[in-house]
């Protein structure tokens, strides 16, 4: 009598590292974490040959140093005496600051242009599109050198708007546009402005409190408040009372003509307002595209269902239309934000002190610390970025249409 | 009940009327106009906007445009031929055009090296773009391409080319003979003979053997610049890009992890940053003795930059073509390499072409970037070598203008291409 038996299994042979789908993947991976291993050894040992050759070693003792450096645009207290960590960390606000402008600006343009690239206006349309394409298809660098030429080298001089017959006249005779920058009013703040800085926070919150009770009345009762005026009632009334109650507490300081330059008030530096102004109309192009495709991407049919239920049209759009087109809008809208952020990085382009400028540029030029600079501007790019993603993953999550 | 009816006349026409043309209103050019741009009160203060918009647009262009000055050798004398009119100063364009296009420092008596590289670029590129209307043959001429391209721009010996395209020869000698035994013998084994044919032969003595005159890297620059970072880094990450795409999707926990860091990492950093490594750190991680020059480290890194870009891509267009392409192609009896190859790629590739058309064209607007680290390229040339010039400071538009248009016409023919490439692909739904 025969017996049939499985075939036996063998015991592990070398050739299954090869053969065996099961063991080869082993094989595969091994290899792969050798080669990456091995070629990080190679320039680790490159890295620590050259550095003995050159006398150099990896510190970051210079970030305590006194910089020596002056930053002519700062959002916190700093002189060149301060630490080369602390111009770093200028730096970092002011890429901060300049994405978040560009952030908001570019969110606004694209937004109102690509509505109108969907416009039944022909004219309107073929301008917006030759908007889009005119700003997608050049270097974001061109852009941000031609709006800082602009800048520097059509708006008049300071000395400009003296004399009795100047050649440039302050716009409203409070806001002076420079070749050395946007001169603005700047608010004191005198005693009481806080109580109207607490009405003021107060009367936001009684916006959304007024439209959560016009939501749930809606809801219970079918009863339709209207919700446009008495919004921004709520909003700028108490605030305009109270400042007037409270005898004027914030006054405005205008810029005056001194010497050869503007005194007093806000200057915003030529560099900012054009790395700002590239970015938010570069940027804008894009997000026209995103905004177009998602208001396509819903499809005609739920707008006209919206319409059989007798839906008036700016509600089929606020309660139908864009709710979808915000589900395809957003995860492209965030990576812009993020291009910003990281486009910010070319200010180094027209000399606005954003952390390139100071970490990659003058502190890695004054210390010779390339290496320990670089890493740490990589890192802080890095960390915003994967936040961001983060953030972004979470939302999509939110999002995500649940089906089955 | 009334009888006014009865004693008004019948009124009984007789004859037909002439047929009128429909009102003024309601045809041709008259209705389009009320459709489409004043059809209602909104409509027509968009539309009167929009036209003043173009006015205040044109009225400032046209005059600098016609009034333009061609012939000069300075502002100065530009300025003095225009007599305080309104015009731009070509002459700029006229006089410096080589600079632009080719940098300051290459040969003049060679322009016509690299101007025919760029020539034979489209008949290189063309049987690739558009695989109907020319003949297959002719494929043949495009693989030829990059040697031949390197030798007319940097010239030297004609051996270096040579042997750079033997080593693909007989790395794909060796790939054609074991790829039916086993894909993965098959491609790595061709690529370690392709190695070692390079590693062999750069013991030669080539120097000067055969040679055309050399011009070294860093004599590089203007527009030139450009298009050869743009297209050596867009056609080197592609390759790239797929495998990490595939790495990235893989079983194998390892090299999954390894492609998500370097492409997370690629991704979460400016680009500037990674060009500040080329220019300033890159040098550190090579052997003391190894002279790589600049503009090596770069392709270096704007091909890393962008494989990243195009590994998410195409990691797009595997991920939304349907599971039943990958179950069929196991049913089937395919192994990995032979699945890849066969049925998921073509497909996935299809479904990525434009996604990786926006990085390519992405990719060459941000070659300009290089002109923040002190290399000459078109901007970089502007900014430097032109506006610092005693006869041309003070010219900003002409040039920064030009620039603009050059990469306005490269980016717009690609997306273009583009466009169409994927109405002639989409082969569902017709």
């Amino acid at each position: 009598m025969t017996v049939l038996s499985d075939p036996p299994v063998g015991s592990f042979r070398l050739s299954m590292l090869i053969y065996d789908s099961k063991y080869r993947s082993y094989t595969f991976q091994f290899i792969a974490l050798m080669i990456v291993i091995s070629l990080f050894a190679y320039l680790g040992s490159n890295l620590l040959t050259n550095l003995q050759a050159a006398g150099l070693n990896i510190s970051y003792g210079f970030l305590g140093e006194s910089s020596n450096y002056d930053i002519n645009q700062s959002l916190i207290d700093y002189s060149s005496r301060s630490t080369h960590l602390r111009a770093a960390f200028v730096g970092a606000l002011n890429t901060l600051l300049v994405a978040f402008l560009a952030c908001i600006t570019a969110t606004i343009i694209g937004v109102i242009a690509g509505v109108l690239r969907l416009s039944p206006n022909w004219l309107v349309r073929k301008l917006m599109a030759a908007y889009v394409e005119a700003f997608r298809n050049v270097p974001v660098l061109i852009w941000i050198i031609i709006i800082f030429t602009i800048l520097t080298a059509v708006l008049p001089a300071p000395s400009a708007f003296r004399g009795e017959n100047p050649d440039a006249t302050m716009l409203f005779g409070a806001i002076a546009f420079t070749n050395r920058g946007l001169y603005l009013p700047a608010p004191i703040w005198g005693p009481g402005s806080l109580i109207l800085g607490v009405i003021f926070v107060a009367s936001i919150i009684g916006v959304f409190a007024y439209r959560s009770y016009a939501t749930k009345l809606l809801f219970d009762t079918g009863r339709l408040l209207p919700m446009g005026w008495p919004s921004f009632a709520i909003l700028i009334l108490p605030t305009l009372l109270a400042y007037f109650i409270l005898g004027r507490p914030v006054t405005l300081e205008y810029p005056e003509l001194a010497g050869f330059n503007f005194q007093g008030g806000i200057q915003i530096l030529g560099s900012l307002i054009a790395l700002w102004w590239a970015l938010a109309i570069y940027t804008g192009a894009f997000i026209a595209e995103n905004v177009r495709a998602g208001i396509q991407s819903v499809s005609k049919g739920q707008a006209e269902a919206a319409a059989s239920l007798g839906m008036r049209p700016n509600r089929t759009m606020n309660l139908v239309v864009l709710p979808q087109a915000l589900r395809v809008i957003i995860p492209p809208l965030i990576s812009n934000y993020l291009n910003i952020t990281k486009n910010s990085s070319l200010a180094i382009a027209v000399g606005y002190m954003d952390i390139t400028g100071t970490l990659g540029g003058i502190t890695l030029n004054q210390t010779g610390r390339a290496i320990e600079c670089i890493l740490l501007l990589m890192a802080f790019y890095l960390v915003i970025s994967l936040t961001i993603s983060g953030l972004m993953n979470v939302y999509n999550n939110a999002v995500k249409l649940k089906e089955r | 009940m009334s009888d006014t009816h009865q004693q008004s006349i019948g009124f009984v026409r007789d004859s037909m009327l002439p047929q009128v043309a429909p009102p003024l209103g309601e045809t041709g050019i008259f209705k389009w106009m009320k459709a489409n741009m004043f059809s209602s009160i909104a409509n027509g203060a968009l539309t009167l906007a929009a036209l003043a918009a173009i006015y205040y647009l044109l009225s400032g262009v046209l005059p600098w445009l016609l009034n333009g000055v061609w012939q000069a050798d300075s502002i100065r004398e530009c300025r003095e031929i225009l007599d305080g009119k309104v015009g731009g100063c070509f002459a700029v364009l006229a006089e410096r055009w080589n600079q632009l296009l080719f940098g300051f420092k290459y040969p003049s008596e060679l322009y016509w090296r690299p101007t025919l590289a760029f020539v034979l670029l489209f008949v290189a590129i063309a049987p690739v773009l558009f695989r109907k209307v020319f003949p297959a043959q002719m494929l043949w001429f495009s693989a030829l391409y990059p040697f031949v391209a390197y030798f007319l721009i940097w010239g030297g010996s004609v051996l270096i080319p040579l042997f750079a395209l033997l080593g693909f020869v007989l790395g794909y000698v060796f790939y054609s003979t074991f790829v039916a035994r086993s894909f993965a013998l098959g491609s790595f084994g061709g690529i370690l003979v392709a190695m070692a044919v390079w590693y062999i032969t750069g013991f030669l003595p080539i120097e000067g053997v055969l040679a055309t005159e050399a011009v070294a890297s860093r004599d590089m620059g203007g527009f030139m610049l450009n298009l050869i970072l743009g297209t050596v880094c867009v056609s080197l990450s592609i390759p790239f890009g797929i495998a990490l795409a595939l790495g990235r999707q893989s079983d194998m926990l390892i090299i999954k992890w390894i492609c998500v860091v370097f492409i997370e990492f690629i991704r979460g950093v400016p680009l500037i940053t990674l060009l500040f490594v080329a220019s300033v750190m890159l040098a550190y991680f090579f052997p003391p003795d190894a002279n790589i020059d600049l503009i090596l480290r770069v392709i270096i890194m704007i091909t890393m930059f962008a494989s990243a870009y195009i590994a998410e891509v195409i990691r797009g267009g595997l991920a939304a073509l349907p599971t039943g392409q990958y179950e069929a192609g196991d049913s089937l009896g395919l192994d990995y390499a032979q699945k890849m190859r066969l049925i998921v790629l073509p497909q996935a590739l299809k479904i990525s072409i434009p996604g990786i058309v926006n990085v390519a064209v992405g990719l060459f607007k941000d070659t300009t970037l290089v002109s923040v680290i002190s290399m000459f390229d078109l901007v970089g040339t502007i900014r430097g070598p032109v506006q610092a010039s005693s006869e041309w400071n003070g010219v900003y538009w002409e040039l920064l203008g030009s620039a603009a248009l050059l990469f306005f016409v490269v980016c717009y023919g690609i997306s273009q291409y583009s466009q169409w490439l994927e109405r002639q692909l989409q082969t569902d739904h017709r």
